[in-house]
């Protein structure tokens, strides 16, 4: 909301003292918050001066062009008394005409200096100023031409011009709908420096007779009340008075004509939309009914409109001829011809006002007033100051008659403790504070032992709660006022254990030189297709967003790997070619359930919190790991080595020990794997996850690495198994016997079947195995592998004895013979 | 050599010869002292004091003499042969340390060679930063709530006092999940843990929820549809703006130093009554000569988030009664606070995983 504030001076006599920026200040610690002041004045540097045009000469030029040779007496204001020589290109005055001179020296919006200068063979010593040149609006139709009394030549420009008039730009919240006139904000600014407020909207009005338009008004709920009013012998060709364009422009509203600037200044003075028909054009009496499902209207924008049964509409003999509260239909429209008028200041449901609104896709000005809430009470008063200026601007004649159809709403009555201010804001305040202050911002507040009672004012609609009043004595009292005090929270218990685990997950992998990724969620068909996930993949099945920002990814994932897929990619495409990325982030499975809508008058029963809780999409949380390049680099000490499947694996791995779960790790295929290096990650039987190399087709579509090696598991599942409370070790501090064991196995034997075997056969004894050699050649033969073991035993109590360790290696042996088809080479 | 000397004969034997002996022993010590490096000296061992050299051999001669005469000539090669053991044994650790010395010259490496073989990992900010937040919380007894990211329509709008025709539900671009009736969306905001932890327990209620959210907004510089918030909730007797404010200017003073604190102005949500906008002193120029800074824009002031007075209907929603508690909260941005914070000038940075961004930061913040 913009504001003049030569406009809110008009209802509030601003002491000299209250500068600008103490007004902006106190408006906007009461909740009008300051967006932006412009004022014309602050980006114009004088000398800016009154002039009159004393000789004029027309001098064609040869690129087409005529310009004026102008003579202009500007008083004393250069300095010397003669007139000042100016050539100026426009051609809307004539000699004799009062006009806007700015002098050498003077700098004009957008740091244009202005000098004396040669051009068209004249030395031009100035400009004439037109209003876009001044930064007054946007009218590039030629110079400003004063009337005839604006001054002497001479005379400051900017008081003339009125150039020195702030414009504040507020912030309006939606609860203070009242705020979006200039009789709200006065009335703020009178409230915040105690002074007295002069209501715009307190005027006498004629009663209602019998005499007016007739009005049924069908649906009292939707509009509980409607004023119509009229004049006739309007001048279509009056226009709109300087003054009153100014001030629609200063307010951001461009002005139209005559009768619909009217309209819109009193919306602006009084918060109270307006509409003005044709009288013309109106057939029969005008009504107020909900529309019949199907209707249609063309609106005054030219959309042809298909209504609903909930909106409200204004018809008359003809049919529909306006969108109640929101929006005025084409065939009543009052047109450059029009010389009767028929006034409505009606007063209509917010709610309605708001869903009528959103579902015609429809802003204006006066719907956003009306769906905010706009006092009830002066619907009379604005339809007479409409009255009053077409009758004075527009030379029309006010109508008898006066058709007021409906009351207004009661007022709300609000009872409080009287100390509830105080106990909520932790400020010392008073009771007669309490009541002073409510009824600084017009409530009628009448006290009864420990409580009081307050009935809100008719252009407070917001305050219906009693913490709504507690919000208006605070911020009358100041907010700067709250002091500030610790609460006394009991003891906590510190993070929860999910919470002390995930973040032990992320230190555990950036100490593995990963690095954490945040990515969006949103995905699409094709990123299913480049994972290569089959037609019936439950990773296929999604969540899907309604309004999603980019057609092509409607889904919200159900897999972590594209994100991290797309940014790995992205680091690759900058140039970083080793790469090992990780993130942590919810997935979603859809339920098919829909969440219920309950009440908010009291707790969901179990049943209906039961519904929620049904409905809402298991979202477990998923770990993914992406590796690509090296892996440890490659320098003055030797090659490096490359991220393969193995680290993928590892990586997984790795945490599991650092949470203490046993991993099982099998082979599997699974898409976007590589068929022959993805493992299957379990915890007992249940799979969590899976790890290895993504398939070369996969590295293709998401343009990473090949050999780019991946991870994705429930990180849920693995926290779940994490021991929590780790028990003490005991170690044995007596001798270890080391024992090595080359064993040859058939090349699809698993190493991990072979280790279960060894590690079982071996016994207690057995305090470590370790692989240290994987080999096949000519010497192991075709289609077998040999697997050497570096087997370490050690006896809790004692020295092991002679012959003891080489006792449980051939044990060791003996099982995985017996288990794999080992044969000890 | 000679037999044993059993018929007590006066033998003569040359190499006992008291001369002799001392010949023996300067050689030896001489050698000794000419060896110039251990390999030499190994030589000289074997030569001066091994089973063959010359002093040995004449220790083997001590039985040829008579008996009378075996005890002078064994302590005259006893004391030569102690002699070449400690010429020996001098000699031995002088040629150790040159060694030694010698070494510990040549394997002189460059230690400024290039020594990261492996590049370090780290955490993204916005994980450490939340929890650097949340610390500030729990070490004053708070907790730390969580929820899901899509969420009840009723948990994200109506138990916070948003009605389906609250103006609010509009002013936030929310994702809706199909069907269009699921009543189903992605969080935007975290308020909805909020209700959920009061949905949950009774009051005393001290939380703090961080947690990503999602608004339909396009992606630019300052702007993202996924992002991130705190919230924090705090439910109990006697609980009033007051506690808000004290709570603020904790939390700010933890995070940016003492003196920084915030202040309120009034604003409009929902689910508080009263409202307040808050706003932290700026860290950079504390308020002062603020015209040039960069951080607040010359304001002094850096916008935080919104706050207030726990609306009594969101209490009745979600089961706790405002007759007998009260109750504040607030919320602001992580994302944007981890901008002014370190100074990070483009948003698209946090989302687009490049390693860079989140490397700059490590594991900690
Ligand atoms: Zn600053």
């Amino acid at each position: 909301m913009k504001a003049p504030l030569s406009w809110i001076r008009e209802y509030v006599d601003l002491p000299a003292d209250v500068t600008l920026s103490a007004l902006t200040d106190r408006l906007t610690m009461l909740g009008l918050k300051l967006e932006a002041v412009t004022n014309p004045a602050d980006a114009v540097t004088g000398p800016l001066v009154v002039g009159r045009v004393l000789t004029l000469e027309k001098e064609p030029q040869k690129n087409g062009k005529t310009i004026n040779w102008c003579t202009v007496d500007v008083g004393d204001a250069n300095g010397t008394g003669e007139p000042q020589g100016i050539v100026c290109g426009a051609h809307n005055f004539v000699e004799g005409d009062l006009v806007v001179v700015c002098l050498p020296g003077a700098v004009l919006p957008g740091d244009f200096e202005i000098s004396a200068r040669k051009t068209y063979g004249h030395l031009s010593a100035g400009m004439i100023c037109s209003a876009a040149e001044l930064g007054l609006g946007t009218d590039h139709d030629g110079i400003i031409v004063l009337p005839a009394d604006a001054g002497a030549p001479g005379d400051d420009a900017f008081d003339v011009l009125g150039m020195d008039d702030p414009v504040i730009e507020f912030e309006i919240n939606p609860d203070r709908a009242y705020a979006l006139s200039l009789r709200g904000i006065a009335r703020e600014a009178a409230l915040g420096f105690d002074l007295p407020f002069t209501d715009p909207a307190a005027r006498d009005t004629p009663a209602a007779n019998a005499d007016g338009h007739p009005v049924v008004v069908d649906d009292a709920a939707g509009c509980p009340v409607f004023v119509a009013r009229s004049v006739s012998g309007f001048d279509p060709t009056a226009t709109t008075p300087g003054w009153m364009a100014t001030r629609l422009e200063q307010a951001g509203m461009r002005p139209v004509s005559l009768a619909v600037d009217v309209t819109n200044y009193v919306m602006l003075e009084l918060g109270r939309p307006i509409h003005g028909y044709d009288r013309e054009k109106l057939s029969g009496a005008v009504r107020v009914r909900r529309a019949a499902a199907g209707e249609k209207l063309t609106t005054l924008d030219g959309v042809v409109r298909t209504l609903s049964a909930e909106d409200l509409v204004v018809t008359d003999d003809s049919g529909i001829i306006g969108l109640g509260g929101v929006m005025g239909g084409e065939t009543t429209e009052i047109s450059e011809t029009t010389t009767s008028i028929l006034v409505e200041a009606a007063h209509w449901d917010a709610v309605s006002m708001f869903r009528t609104g959103k579902r015609h896709r429809l802003t204006s000005e006066a719907g956003k007033r009306n769906e905010r809430g706009v006092d009830p009470e002066i619907t009379e008063a604005a339809a007479d100051r409409v009255v009053e200026l077409l009758v004075e601007l527009g030379g029309a004649t006010a109508d008898a008659g006066v058709t007021v159809v409906g009351t207004p709403p009661a007022r709300v009555s609000i009872t409080i403790p009287v100390d509830l201010p105080a106990r909520i804001s932790g400020i010392d305040i008073s009771a007669e504070t309490t009541l002073a202050h409510l009824r600084a911002v017009g409530c009628e507040v009448a006290i009864d032992g420990d409580t009081l009672t307050a009935v809100a004012p008719s252009w407070r609609p917001d305050l219906t709660d009693p913490y709504d009043l507690v919000e208006e004595v605070v911020r009358i009292v100041g907010y700067d006022q709250v002091p500030s005090v610790l609460p006394p929270a009991p003891a906590g218990r510190g993070r929860s254990e999910a919470q002390r685990l995930r973040r032990r997950v992320g230190t555990t992998l950036a100490g593995a030189g990963l690095v954490e990724t945040i990515s969006y969620p949103f995905v699409g068909d094709a990123d299913w297709d480049r994972l290569g996930l089959a037609e019936g993949d439950e990773r296929r099945t999604a969540l899907r967003v309604v309004n999603p920002l980019n057609n092509e990814e409607p889904f919200l994932a159900t897999t972590l790997l594209p994100g991290l897929l797309k940014a790995l990619a992205r680091n690759v495409g900058r140039g970083t070619t080793d790469v090992a990325l990780f993130e942590t982030s919810l997935v979603f499975e859809p339920t098919g359930a829909k969440a219920p809508l309950l009440g908010v008058d009291r707790r969901p029963s179990d049943e209906e919190w039961a519904s929620i809780e049904k409905a809402v999409p298991r979202q477990p949380m998923h770990l993914a790991i992406a590796l690509t390049g090296h892996a440890e680099d490659a320098g003055w000490w030797g090659a490096g080595r490359l991220a393969s499947w193995s680290d993928a694996i590892g990586t997984v791995r790795a945490l599991a020990d650092e949470l203490g779960v046993e991993l099982t790790v099998t082979a599997t295929t699974r898409e976007p794997w590589h068929p022959g290096r993805c493992a299957e990650l379990r915890i007992g039987e249940r799979v969590i996850g899976h790890a290895g190399e993504l398939h070369p087709k996969v590295c293709k579509a998401y343009a990473v690495p090949a050999r780019t090696a991946v991870a994705e598991i429930d990180l849920d599942a693995l926290l779940e198994h994490a021991t929590t409370v780790v028990t003490g070790p005991e170690f044995s501090s007596f001798p270890v016997a080391k024992e090595d064991v080359a064993l040859v196995v058939d090349a699809d034997v698993p190493a991990a079947a072979v280790e279960a075997a060894l590690r079982e056969g071996a016994g207690e004894l057995l305090e470590s195995i370790a692989l240290f050699d994987v080999f096949t050649g000519e010497q192991v033969g075709e289609g077998k592998k040999s697997l050497a073991y570096a087997l370490r035993f050690r006896a809790p109590d004692r020295t092991l004895k002679e012959g003891e360790a080489s006792a449980a290696r051939e044990a060791a042996v003996a099982m995985a013979a017996e288990r794999t088809g080992a044969v000890q080479r | 050599m000679s037999g044993p000397n059993t018929d007590y004969d006066p033998v003569e034997v040359t190499p006992l010869k008291a001369e002799e002996v001392e010949r023996m022993r300067d050689e030896a010590v001489a050698a000794i002292a000419a060896a110039a490096d251990l390999e030499q000296l190994k030589q000289v061992r074997l030569d001066h004091a091994g089973d063959r050299s010359p002093l040995a051999l004449a220790n083997r001669e001590i039985g040829a003499l008579p008996p009378q005469a075996r005890k002078e000539a064994g302590a005259r090669v006893g004391q030569a042969r102690g002699a070449v053991t400690k010429a020996l044994g001098e000699r031995t650790s002088v040629l150790e340390d040159e060694h030694e010395q010698r070494m510990l010259v040549e394997e002189r490496v460059d230690v400024t060679l290039p020594t990261k073989r492996r590049r370090a990992g780290a955490r993204h900010p916005i994980t450490t930063f939340s929890e650097r937040l949340s610390d500030v919380f729990l070490a004053m007894g708070w907790e730390v709530a969580e929820g899901p990211w899509v969420e009840a329509e009723w948990l994200n709008f109506d138990a916070l006092n948003m009605g389906p025709d609250h103006p609010a539900r509009t002013m936030q671009d929310t994702f809706w999940l199909e069907p269009a009736d699921a009543a189903l969306v992605l969080r935007t905001h975290t308020s909805p843990v909020q209700a959920r932890t009061m949905l949950s327990q009774q009051p005393p209620i001290y939380v703090v929820c961080p947690g990503r959210v999602y608004r339909t907004d396009e992606v630019d510089a300052t702007h993202s549809p996924v992002f991130h918030q705190i919230e924090g909730l705090v439910v109990d007797e006697g609980i009033t703006m007051a506690h808000l404010k004290g709570t603020l200017d904790h939390m700010t003073t933890a995070l940016f130093g003492e003196g920084i604190t915030t202040r309120f102005r009034p604003s409009y949500f929902p689910f508080t009554e009263p409202s307040a906008e808050m706003d932290m002193v700026c860290f950079v120029c504390r308020g002062v000569d603020s015209d040039a800074c960069r951080t607040c824009r010359g304001e002094g002031w850096i916008e935080l988030g919104g706050c207030g007075v726990v609306n009594p209907r969101v209490l009745t929603a979600c089961g706790i009664d405002p007759e007998v508690y009260s109750g504040i909260a607030f919320g602001f941005g992580i994302d944007r606070m981890l901008m002014f914070r370190h100074n990070v000038t483009d948003l698209r940075d946090v989302f687009e995983g490049d390693v860079r961004f989140a490397s700059a930061f490590g594991t900690e913040i």
